[in-house]
């Protein structure tokens, strides 16, 4: 068997096999999130939301589901048929492709490659183009209105999310995912969000909680949430760059949009947060079996996600949609300043700091 | 490794096929969506070379920002395709001598560095041994020996930045803003006025 798993077929199985429990695993969670976020919403506006398939309306995302892909497909005369197809497949793919090198457990990840937080970088970079594509494929006005607005408003917080990164890399001294995570063991004082470091790194704290929250909103922006949802701001632009989708293409960029969220929920945890790691010190850990040890902190990474989706539903519910040009002014205008300045205190907190050097 | 070579070989075709695709595609929307597949596939080169670094930074700079600038500026103009490809019988001479100067300079680059070994002459940049990443090799090289260079290059792209601000910045007269600050301090006492009226009278502004 050795020798099987280490030859190159082997290790096609093997990485295919991880990457479809690594799939089915967020489709399943993708599912509930989806019903959460519907009812949480309904919650704020004091509505029942979805509740008549299956119990309190738990299966209504397969019913979606089942809806979606057994409707007609409409191609719109005029549009360009393969990019028009093929927006929604990149939008999909990226999300998935992105999940490669999320740290989800010790020991738990597809490919634990040395520029992790580049690949997610580079990858949520892409997703851009999904939408570009689908609002200029449609042939339409309001699609492509919308995918121009998207653009705009995705390159600019991409910059800020980029600076707020280099501090959270600066800290840790790793581009790799998995690293970054292992250094904030120890309990929730030694998170990158209260500086890193244990109690020496406190100080930091000061700066590191506020790009949390640069880091927060920008993802906001980045996945087109509310308040930044411009690009499918239904009172302007009906759906923008979706408007012409139907059936299956829209359901794929539908779920690549939530698995973008929960993606960045996952992002947030791992460079904020602690990744797997628990709010407490684990020395008992040592003890466990490996499975149940990274079966304990998959249950915490998990939780994370849970937590900041809650976040991004309830900042759905509840805060008004921002005009375009506030919307710009927020992202040039005070985010990449303060992440500026941020980078150059961290940087000068790692040269000068009482950690200098380490 | 069977897999590597399989990889490259994959890559290295899409890369130039879709090159070949940016010139001879109709519509311009198309070239500028196969550069990107081209720009995309040479990054996946850089990661079969060990350079992960420098293919997440094709990606991120060329493919995440430039080429989503170039698609939306292609999306915008109005490119009529006939006279677009009249002009090609004109410009493929000038443009013929351009491409046959650069894989000159490329094929001698190449076949210099493949004789002499890549990092001869200067002091080993050396090949990522395990111990450094070729991240921190990046960075250590980029950070002392290169220090000077790579600043200047940073102000060259700031001056560019600045620039084409300078350019392109209009100030109109006349146009309303909207100022923050002041719709902030803005308060009940300055910005409101209560009368009181006697009924059936009206209000004299």
């Amino acid at each position: 068997m050795e020798t099987f798993w280490s030859s190159p077929v082997g290790w096609l199985v093997l990485t295919a096999g991880q990457i479809l429990a690594v799939l089915v695993w967020i489709l399943l969670s993708l599912a509930f999130l989806l019903l959460a976020d519907r009812k949480i919403w309904a919650g704020v506006q004091m509505r029942k939301g979805p509740n008549v398939v299956g119990p309190f309306g738990a299966l209504q995302s397969f019913a979606d589901f089942f809806k979606f892909v057994l409707k007609e497909i409409i191609i719109p005369a005029g549009a360009d048929k393969t990019v028009f197809l093929l927006a929604p497949l990149i939008s999909f793919t990226l999300a998935f492709a992105a999940w490669a090198v999320m740290p989800l457990a010790p020991g738990w990840v597809v490919s634990n490659i040395n520029v992790g937080v580049l690949y997610l970088f580079a990858i949520s970079s892409l997703g851009v183009y999904g939408i570009i594509m689908g609002g200029w494929a449609s042939n339409s006005k309001y699609p492509f209105l919308g995918s121009l607005r998207s653009a705009a408003q995705m390159v600019s917080y991409e910059v800020s999310i980029g600076f707020v990164i280099i501090t959270v890399i600066l800290l840790t001294g790793s581009l790799n995912l998995a690293t970054i995570v292992e250094h904030q063991a120890g309990g929730f004082w030694h998170w990158n969000v209260l500086g890193g470091g244990g109690l020496k790194g406190l100080p930091m704290a000061l700066v590191m909680i506020p790009m949390s929250v640069i880091f927060f909103i920008s993802a906001l922006a980045e996945t087109n949430r509310p308040p930044f949802d411009l690009p499918e701001a239904e009172s302007e632009l009906v759906a923008g760059y979706q408007v012409e989708y139907s059936s299956t293409p829209y359901l794929l960029f539908m779920i690549g949009e939530y698995a973008n969220i929960v993606l960045m929920c996952a992002l947030i945890s791992v460079l904020f947060f602690g990744g797997w790691q628990a709010p407490f010190p684990t020395p008992f850990l040592a003890h466990w079996a490996p499975t149940a040890a990274s079966f304990f902190g998959f249950l915490w990474f998990f939780a994370k996600i849970i937590f900041f989706f809650f976040l991004f539903a309830m900042v759905k519910a509840i805060v008004p949609r921002y005009r375009y040009d506030q919307l710009m002014r927020l992202g040039w205008k005070i985010f990449l300043p303060t992440s500026i300045v941020a980078v150059v205190l961290v940087a000068a907190w790692r040269v000068f700091g009482p950690g200098a050097g380490a | 490794m069977p897999l590597q070579a399989i990889a490259f070989y994959a890559l290295a075709a899409v890369t130039v096929f879709a090159g070949l695709a940016v010139v001879f595609a109709r519509n311009p929307v198309h070239s500028v969506l196969f550069l990107i597949t081209a720009f995309f596939s040479a990054a996946g080169l850089f990661v079969l070379m060990g350079a992960e670094f420098l293919a997440m930074m094709l990606v991120v700079v060329y493919v995440g920002a430039v080429a989503v600038l170039f698609l939306f500026v292609v999306m915008m103009l109005d490119v009529d395709f006939a006279t677009l490809r009249q002009g090609f019988a004109r410009y493929l001479p000038l443009g013929g001598l351009v491409a046959a100067v650069l894989t000159v300079e490329m094929v001698l680059a190449a076949t210099s560095v493949a004789h002499r070994g890549a990092a001869s002459g200067s002091t080993a940049p050396a090949a990522p041994n395990g111990a450094m990443t070729n991240v921190e090799a990046i960075g250590r090289l980029l950070y002392t020996q290169y220090v000077y260079v790579f600043q200047a290059a940073g102000l060259v792209l700031l001056v560019a930045m600045i620039g084409a601000i300078v350019l392109t910045l209009k100030h109109r007269s006349g146009v309303k803003r909207q100022s923050v600050a002041a719709q902030m301090a803005r308060t009940a006492k300055g910005g409101m006025k209560l009368v009181s009226i006697t009924s059936g009278e009206g209000v004299d502004a």
